[in-house]
């Protein structure tokens, strides 16, 4: 048995869960999917007494889009699994960055358990749902014995692998927007290994408005320490959409200006600049070719992303040519 | 083993496997792969990483794959849990992912195999037709050290194959 003694804890009501919580706020943890955590207790990084399983916990399976046409909002409960939301048509269509950002998150049978909530508490800066969060503006719902506060992806993380969490708090669902009418919207990473951690990874959202670049915001993984979005309005704002190639080399001097990766035995610190700077310019690229207005529903995908497709852009993006990221989002299964 | 219970956390579950009902005592800490092991003497289920990346220990939760390495048995209550022996546990009559295997020479030393065949299992009735690079992406989460995966991509096709064909019959 590789994880340490523990006490498993199963509570059936939301209420039962705050409680035990409380009780245990010295060295109890929330286990949900568990993909996060069980390899953490597996390599013994992490040895709490008490886990509070709260997969047969009633009231966190949410997964809806509510709300009046342009402002809707999509709520993920605690226990909803990455798959569940991946798979959902309703969520591809009011935020298909969702989709897009979930299937580079591990494998199939890895998201089959791992929650989208789970992923925002553990807050890994690898992680792409933190950023997607943020990068759309979205929010948690927290509760414990002490009441309910909602935070913000600002408000949240604190650091990586860190959230402004207190020990008895449960995040009960998380809260994404809907992206609005006129922005289109990408995440592309790259990755040594299918469904390995990015070396670098980049999410935005382009608004335009009659063929005109209004607004470009960024969020990245794997090269900051938390999930900060890179505003870029100001760069690209009144720029035609088809003449964006002319502010394509500021747009990745600034993101490569506000990154600030570490280097490690996969990547050195500047390969990984050098790579968020050359998935930004494809993205940018991308998101504003003319025929690339949004397809509402169009990117749903079901299936994990292939080394094959990982290892063409990588030499891609060392070589420097822009072959299409589009086909790699075009050609998968609706 | 048995001299660790008594001292650390331990519940009486009940897990179906297999379409099986067991009644056992874990340590609250074991995972589901050990206790489909070591307990219930399911040694189809392999254990490699033992932290979720090489997929050799894939079993299917109500019909989708997991990792029972990255799953505590108690939390695994209340599921249909499905290992390799359900899928095929008689050499003389393979399931049509064994067979697929067999006929695409999709194993060597066979380690990584039996978290193919729960994988396949479940995705070629998610997708009764991959192409080829659906196939391949299908496997991804699985890692093989002898076949250099060709083989194994074929297998995803011919599995789906064999499915069809006996879906006719």
């Amino acid at each position: 048995m590789k994880p340490p003694p523990l006490r498993i804890h199963r509570p059936t009501s939301i209420d039962q869960t705050l409680d035990l919580l409380s009780e245990h706020s010295v060295s109890g943890k929330v286990l949900a999917g568990g993909q996060s955590l069980v390899p953490v207790l597996n390599m013994r990084l992490a040895a709490p007494s008490d886990l509070i399983d709260i997969t047969g916990v009633s009231g966190l399976d949410e997964l809806t889009v509510s709300g009046p046409e342009g402002q809707q909002e999509i709520a993920v409960g605690a226990t909803v699994t990455h798959r569940q939301v991946e798979r959902s048509v309703d969520i591809a269509r009011a935020n298909p960055l969702l989709a897009e950002a979930l299937r580079f998150v591990a494998h199939p049978a890895v998201r089959n358990r791992g929650t989208t909530v789970g992923s925002l508490a553990h807050a890994d800066p690898n992680g792409e749902m933190p950023m997607i969060l943020a990068l759309t503006g979205g929010s948690v719902d927290v509760r414990s014995r002490r009441g309910i506060r909602t935070l913000s992806a600002e408000e949240l993380n604190v650091g990586p692998l860190e959230t402004c969490l207190e020990s008895d708090e449960l995040i009960t669902r998380a809260i994404f927007p809907a992206l609005p009418a006129g922005s289109r919207a990408g995440f592309d990473e790259l990755a040594r290994r299918s469904g390995d951690y990015g070396l670098a990874g980049v999410g935005m959202i382009v608004d335009v408005e009659d063929e005109t670049v209004t607004g470009l915001r960024c969020g990245f993984i794997s090269v900051t320490d938390i999930p900060e979005v890179l505003d870029l309005g100001e760069v690209v704002s009144g720029t035609q959409i088809d003449e964006v190639a002319g502010v394509v080399s500021r747009v990745v001097d600034a993101v490569r200006d506000f990154i600030d990766p570490g280097g490690d035995i996969h990547a050195t610190a500047d390969y990984r600049r050098h790579l968020a700077g050359v998935i930004a310019s494809r993205l940018f690229r991308r998101l504003c070719r003319t025929d690339n207005a949004r397809i509402q529903g169009a990117q749903v995908h079901t299936a994990g992303n292939d080394a094959g497709n990982g290892t063409d852009t990588g030499a891609d993006a060392g070589s420097g040519t822009g072959k299409g990221i589009e086909n790699d989002t075009g050609r998968r299964r609706a | 083993m048995t001299a660790d219970i008594g001292t650390e956390p331990t519940s009486t579950i009940r897990l179906s496997v297999n379409g099986v009902p067991h009644v056992l005592d874990v340590p609250d800490r074991k995972l589901l792969s050990d206790v489909l092991r070591q307990d219930l003497e399911l040694t189809g289920t392999h254990v490699g990483c033992e932290h979720g990346v090489c997929g050799a220990c894939t079993v299917q939760l109500d019909g989708d794959p997991v990792r029972s390495c990255l799953m505590f048995a108690v939390t695994a209550q209340g599921h249909e849990i499905k290992t390799v022996e359900g899928v095929g546990d008689d050499p003389e009559n393979p399931a049509d992912v064994q067979q697929a295997f067999i006929d695409c020479h999709g194993l060597q030393c066979g380690f990584c195999t039996p978290g193919f065949v729960t994988t396949i299992d479940a995705y070629i009735d998610e997708n009764p037709n991959p192409t080829e690079e659906e196939a391949r992406e299908a496997v991804s989460g699985n890692l093989c050290r002898c076949t250099g995966y060709q083989n194994i991509v074929s297998a995803v096709q011919r599995a789906a194959q064999l499915r069809a064909e006996g879906a006719r019959l």
